[in-house]
């Protein structure tokens, strides 16, 4: 700022600063002293910030601050406290039988959604995010079709030991014979039985060898009306869900050269208390039993 | 100068503080603007503050300030104190806003959290009515009711009859640092703490049970947050109010620059009469006016003005409209044997027909803008009113799963899921009766609480709460006639019959859907 005589706008009464860009001049209009102050204070406080926590990249990383703040370490303390805070509801729902945990709105809830956040991480890959299955053997577990059976206990045991895995001594097993393949029926009876199944549900007019066939063959799995069982893990044939498709050709198929799904044992990576909330998390989906 | 189109929309801080320079004789003056004939020094880019030292005066205005004062304040710290019987359960404070439980409570009214548009209505009613006043009384916010100036006038009430009056605390400031100096300062710093403590304190008590909260305070058992919220509002109080003061109406608050907009020439503002009391000069007692204005320039006009205005230069932004400088130019007028009112609170049209020789002068209070403001104030309250007193107590928010969208079923049948939010805004346990329409022998489910599927479902909940309810509806596929079938849910307090309808979108298979439609069209042409 230069020392010179001042110069007053003429219209408003008010000294310029002097500046001057394309003959529009600046007025002086002072801002009150204390608004400078309350800038010197930010300066002040980031002077202070800095000192006290990470503030700047330095060659080695950063300055880390005298009060050795760091987010991660934040993070870390967040989750631990939430941990804590949820301490009392795992033990709950450790302690409680599943049957009493549906009965009660608290306990009801926190499974659910608990077991919502298990079912995302670890079942949603095969069996869909809204449980909704995948073509190709991955059952869906909304509806009340149950192969091994959708009681808490039946849907407990199968996500503690799984199906067919090969590594759990308890995982549900069943083997449906390869009646085609191995040569046990001809493609003309698998056809025949094919379209009795199809009619077992409505879908088709019947056979007289079919049925034969049926009666021989797969009743003592599948039961002598094909309803199926649960503790076989044998499929109920006169609903109106397939596992592997409801055309003729899928039922050729499963008939001739069956496909067997496989599930993990969940109980060597789940706790306790998970695998009880995604039970009751799956048993909440609507077609529980 | 005072004219209805010049310095009366000219409202720049500088000319408040060129000529609080040129007319105090007390400033400080830092060489801006006190002429050309001393050596040039250093251009200033921040100002010093004028420290504005006002003066006590009596008169009918003050008078207004003092009953708006009592009046305002008293409701401000009394109000937490109200009660209101709402029954076994319920907080008994008539003002309260209850953060942790999620309900605000004015006398017999409750607002939940989804009814706070409520508070949007209030908002834009009290924008409204700002307008309105201000369009017919200038600028009567600012000068008797704003919080920022009630509390200061009580500030510099608590100052006068600590350090006294103007003059003797213009000479308290510049005076050595005796002990009677140091006793009134923490004297008038220790009175204006408690104000403001009860100022703090009163604030908290409108969001907490007030006796609860005053007891927890005073023992030590209160939260952090409501010795941070005490101690945040003790704070602006005794800072605004005591030092900043005008600072705030003339930098920090937004209003006094637009609110210019409101104004026209039929606004009552506070005004000098330029062509009676020019030109000004010094006059004894019993001496002759003629050929001279009536302004004796004593003054008192600026020193007793809260914000350091010398009213005489015109409107101001910094003038707050107080009209203290009327009762100050009344006095002295009555003195001198002068007609009052040359200082007066009237509107510029007035004030330009007095200058003309017509004394007939009114106040037009109808005039479009006013009717304008006037017909929104009424249509906003009109609004508000009906839909408060007619407001639902009982609320249902239906929301459809998405994944998945629907479940067929083993019979072939189709399941839709719900979360239904029943919210019971009434302090009584309901029992409400959920049922379906539109839907041909659809049936419901409720997870946890009724599980066998059946045509209706009771539902219970809490006095003043929401439930949550997991509903699973099934309907056959006959009953669907496209991809999203509309359907309603029926729900009925059983005890009044009350009831609530929402509409419902029952969703199913494309293919299916189709076949179920060709079927049926088949059907009727078979």
């Amino acid at each position: 700022m230069m020392a010179q005589e001042k110069e007053v706008d003429a219209l408003t009464g008010t000294e310029t600063t002097g500046h001057e860009w394309d003959g529009i001049r600046e007025l002086n209009t002072p801002l009150p002293k204390w608004w400078l102050w309350v800038f010197y204070v930010t300066i002040v406080f980031a002077v202070v910030y800095t000192i006290l926590y990470p503030a700047w990249p330095w060659f080695n990383g950063y300055t880390h601050g005298i009060l050795g703040y760091s987010s991660r370490a934040a993070v870390r303390d967040r989750i631990d406290e939430m941990a804590a805070s949820r301490a009392h509801w795992v033990e709950q729902i450790e302690t409680t039988p599943m049957s009493e945990i549906v009965n009660d709105p608290d306990l009801l809830q926190i499974a659910t959604v608990g077991g919502r956040a298990v079912f995302a991480n670890n079942c949603a890959p095969c069996h869909g995010t809204g449980a909704t299955g995948r073509p190709g053997g991955y059952p869906a577990l909304v509806d009340d079709d149950w192969i091994w059976g959708g009681t808490l206990d039946a849907i407990h045991t199968t996500v503690m030991h799984g199906i067919r895995n090969g590594a759990d001594p308890e995982a549900r097993m069943s083997e449906m014979p390869a009646f085609g393949a191995d040569g046990i029926l001809t493609p003309q009876q698998v056809s025949a039985v094919a379209e009795h199944v199809l009619a077992l549900s409505g879908a088709g007019p019947d056979n007289e060898e079919g049925a034969q066939i049926f009666a021989e063959n797969c009743v003592a799995c599948h039961g002598e009306l094909g309803r199926g069982n649960n503790e076989l893990g044998a499929p109920n044939l006169t609903d109106q869900i397939w596992l592997y498709g409801g055309t003729k050709a899928d039922i050729v198929h499963q008939v001739t050269k069956p496909r067997q799904g496989v599930m993990p044992a969940w109980n060597t990576r789940l706790s306790d208390a998970e695998i009880k909330q995604v039970t009751v998390y799956v048993h909440s989906l609507g077609g529980g039993q | 100068m005072a004219t209805a189109d010049g310095a009366f929309l000219k409202p720049t801080g500088s000319d408040l503080r060129q000529e609080a320079r040129e007319t105090r004789p007390g400033a400080s003056g830092d060489g801006i603007g006190s002429g050309g004939t001393q050596p040039p020094e250093k251009q200033k880019l921040f100002a010093d503050r004028d420290r504005v030292y006002s003066r006590s005066i009596q008169g009918k205005w003050r008078k207004v300030k003092w009953w708006t004062l009592a009046v305002l304040l008293g409701l401000y710290y009394i109000g937490p104190w109200l009660r209101w019987d709402r029954g076994l359960g319920a907080p008994n404070q008539a003002l309260l806003i209850d953060m942790p439980g999620r309900r605000a409570y004015f006398f017999g009214l409750e607002i939940w959290p989804q009814e706070i548009y409520y508070l949007t209505g209030v908002l834009i009613l009290g924008a409204l009515g700002l307008f309105f006043v201000t369009a017919l009384f200038g600028r009567v916010w600012c000068g008797f009711t704003c919080p920022q100036t009630l509390w200061t006038d009580l500030f510099m009430w608590v100052e006068r009859k600590i350090e006294g009056d103007r003059n003797a605390r213009m000479k308290l400031d510049k005076g050595p640092l005796t002990g009677a100096k140091v006793g009134k300062k923490f004297a008038k710093h220790g009175a204006w703490l408690l104000i403001a403590l009860a100022t703090g304190g009163a604030w908290i008590m409108y969001f907490n049970n007030a006796p609860t909260v005053v007891h927890d305070f005073f023992t030590g058992q209160a939260t952090t947050a409501i010795y941070g919220f005490v101690f945040l509002f003790t704070a602006t109080t005794y800072v605004l109010a005591g030092w900043a003061r005008e600072q705030v109406c003339i930098y920090m608050c937004p209003w006094p620059r637009f609110q210019g907009a409101m104004f026209d020439e039929d606004s009552l503002v506070v005004t000098y009469e330029d062509w009676r009391g020019e030109p000004r000069g010094g006059a004894r007692k019993g001496q002759s006016f003629e050929g001279r204005g009536h302004c004796v320039d004593c003054g008192l006009c600026w020193q007793v003005c809260p914000t350091g205005v010398d009213i005489r230069k015109g409107q101001q932004m910094a003038c707050i409209g107080c009209a203290l400088c009327v009762d100050a130019c009344n006095s002295v007028m009555n003195r001198f044997g002068l007609p009052p009112e040359l200082i007066t609170y009237d509107s510029i049209s007035n004030q330009l027909a007095r200058a003309d020789g017509r004394t007939k002068t009114r106040f037009r209070l109808v005039r479009p803008r006013t009717i304008a403001y006037a017909v929104l104030l009424l249509l906003i309250a009109t609004v508000m009113v009906v839909s408060l007193s007619t407001r639902s107590r009982l609320h249902v928010n239906v929301l459809q799963d998405r994944q998945p969208l629907y479940v067929k079923l083993s019979d072939g049948s189709i399941r839709n899921g719900y979360t239904i939010k029943v919210v019971n805004m009434v302090r009584e346990p309901k029992t409400y009766l959920l049922s379906t329409d539109g839907l041909t022998g659809a049936e419901i489910a409720v997870l946890g609480r009724h599980l066998e599927p059946g045509p209706y479902v009771e539902l219970d909940v809490a006095p003043d709460d929401v439930s949550s309810f997991r509903v699973f509806v099934k309907a056959p596929m006959s009953s669907l006639d496209s991809v999203q079938t509309d359907f309603t849910f029926y729900l009925i307090d059983l005890a009044t019959r009350e009831s609530e309808t929402v509409r419902g979108i029952f969703n199913g298979p494309a293919a299916v859907a189709a076949n179920a439609a060709n079927a049926r069209r088949g059907g009727d042409g078979g």
